[in-house]
């Protein structure tokens, strides 16, 4: 009988999640009244405590359960910046839910298995354990999106994702069974080692195709991006911004360290899939948005965007390019955050809840805190010097330069110019056009989300070092 | 003749290939949807299993194992969304589901 206790303290941030998230479920049963915000707050601590564990582990680089799950200073940085999403997102669709009459415990609950899901997914070093956590993930997010099950839309956006979400597994698995077929083995480092000599053979290339299309599906880039807007739209528009944020940063830190850790020896194989992936998702995020009125699927086509810029990062396969990806995602999950705090706080006094982009207008003779920020996100999404926005389009095209992808780079430039047009439009409908709705009073937590994002983009410069000095030394760890 | 290897896998790239033009192809059901995808995982486990046995190695046997354990949740997550789509709209025809567009 082997001690378990080592990788029993490796994995102690997920063991704590997965714990604490049945003994929340058990109590949501049990307790006769309404427990929505008992379970919430309790989420909440639950979430601090893991993201605590995570950010003071002494432990690093270390391997559990047979070099199954990793612990690497990669994995830690985005596993703080997931269970931060996750915790922001609880935090802001408290009032919402209730506003709309969903106050069931069970969403806080699921939002802390799917967080469980994507921290077992980033800290994956091994197919199998990449499925499961994958799972875990899709399955939680499946009914989230689903959340609203008297509504349409809603169950609509669930069946949707869920179908292309399965589809995508299945397309993932199969790319897993050849590449174990092809290289007898399982665990990345093993992967790697087979194929170190620089040439794949055709089925491990099917193999990889097969992964990344899967990947891609879950980082929603061109061309597995078709559930993204329908999705985005239908769901509740919290559950659209935990979409938006915490998932995206887990599926592309698996995205790269599937890449960089297993299949370093055929880096210029699965550079043209990702060069190609990067280009159409950028250019489709920057024309398809300039047509849409309703917000949420406008931010949908953005955040298919900006997962191309992110892309183009990975597509540089160095150091510098993981670094850049790193900081890319860091950002875009802040500037999301802040932006959906701004569309959960339009609310007119009239109609409820409202999300088309002409309800905006003349926000800025309303509430002025508001329509700064909410400029101020929009620039920093368009990616305009000094804002945050600019730093990560920045290290990703520095990086992409530096290994020759000249022509990528001029691309994303452009789409990110084309890209400015729709941000800018909704700057112009906020500060310029009449006034045709009047919103009510923000709730509180909404408004801090709103205030701190703001900062976030505006002072990024001054307290870029360290993010830029930790996100390096995460890319390290994957080389 | 012998039944070897690359008869398993391409039984379980046919097998596949019938469960994602099931998924494209298919304009009347979403329970046909549903059957497609079990299918594409059972061409997976076929795979796995195949590669085990040719490579004497256990790891694509466990994981077969996980995969079917995965594939009944799925199953049961996606027949409740339906459930609640049928009571929501009525029908479950996949030309029907199009409140959203553009």
């Amino acid at each position: 009988m082997t001690d378990l206790t080592p990788d029993l303290m490796t994995i102690l941030p997920e063991l704590v999640l997965a714990v604490g998230a049945m003994a929340l479920l058990m109590l949501g049963v049990f307790r006769k009244e309404d427990s929505f915000d008992l379970i919430s707050t309790l989420s909440l601590i639950l979430l601090a405590v893991a993201g605590g564990l995570v950010v003071f582990s002494t432990q690093t680089g270390e391997t559990a359960f047979n070099g199954q799950f990793t612990n690497d200073t990669f994995a830690r940085f985005m596993k703080a910046l997931t269970i931060f999403g996750s915790a922001v997102t609880v935090m802001m669709s408290v009032t919402f839910m209730k506003r709309r009459q969903i106050q069931r415990f069970e969403y806080p609950v699921l939002v802390v298995l799917a967080t469980l899901g994507m921290c077992m997914m980033i800290s994956a070093n091994d197919l199998v354990a990449l499925y499961m956590g994958l799972e875990l993930q899709s399955l939680a997010l499946y009914v989230v999106a689903a959340f609203n099950r008297d509504s349409v839309r809603s169950s609509e956006a669930g069946l949707k994702y869920f179908v292309l979400g399965a589809l995508s597994s299945g397309m993932l698995l199969y790319g897993a069974s050849l590449i174990y077929g092809f290289t007898g083995a399982t665990q990345f480092d093993a992967i790697a080692g087979v194929v170190a000599n620089g040439s794949a053979g055709l089925g491990l290339l099917f193999g990889i195709v097969f992964v990344v299309a899967g990947l891609a599906f879950k980082v929603s880039a061109v061309p597995f991006h078709m559930w993204t807007p329908d999705v985005y739209e239908g769901a509740p528009t919290p559950v659209t911004a935990f979409f938006a944020a915490a998932p995206k940063v887990a599926a592309m830190a698996i995205f790269t360290r599937v890449l960089v850790e297993a299949f370093p020896g055929v880096t210029s194989d699965w550079q043209q899939i990702v060069v190609f992936i990067a280009i159409a998702s950028m250019v489709l995020g920057a024309f398809a948005a300039i047509g849409q009125n309703n917000i949420k699927r406008l931010m949908a086509y953005s955040s298919i965007g900006h997962m191309g810029f992110a892309l183009v990062g990975l597509a540089a396969g160095t150091a510098e390019g993981v670094r850049g990806v790193i900081i890319y995602m860091a950002i875009y999950m802040i500037m999301t955050l802040g932006t959906f705090a701004c569309i959960l706080a339009m609310r007119s006094k009239d109609e409820g809840q409202v999300e088309d982009i002409s309800d905006l207008a003349g926000l800025a003779r309303r509430d002025k805190l508001m329509a700064l920020v909410l400029a101020l996100l929009l620039f920093s999404l368009a990616g305009i010097p000094p804002l945050a926005g600019f730093f990560g389009k920045f290290f990703v095209f520095v990086a992409a330069i530096k290994e020759g992808l000249v022509a990528l780079a001029v691309i994303g430039v452009l789409a990110s110019v084309v890209g400015a047009y729709y941000y800018l439009r909704i700057i112009k409908i906020m500060y310029l056009d009449e006034p045709v709705q009047e919103f009510e009073q923000t709730p509180r937590e909404i408004r801090l989300v709103i205030t701190m994002s703001g900062v976030f983009v505006l002072a990024f410069v001054l307290f870029a070092r360290p993010i830029i000095t930790a996100a390096e030394a995460a890319a390290a760890s994957l080389f | 003749m012998e039944v070897g290897l690359s008869h398993y896998l391409t039984v379980a790239a046919i097998i596949f290939s019938i469960g994602i033009f099931g998924i494209f192809l298919n304009r009347k059901n979403v329970i046909i949807i549903l059957m497609s995808i079990e299918l594409m995982l059972l061409a997976v486990n076929i795979n796995l299993v195949a590669f085990s046995t040719h490579l004497g190695d256990l790891m694509g046997q466990v994981f077969a194992l996980l995969v079917l354990t995965v594939a009944a949740g799925e199953a049961a997550i996606g027949l409740a969304i339906l459930v609640a789509y049928h009571r929501n709209r009525g029908s479950i025809a996949v030309e029907d589901i199009n409140m959203m567009k553009g």
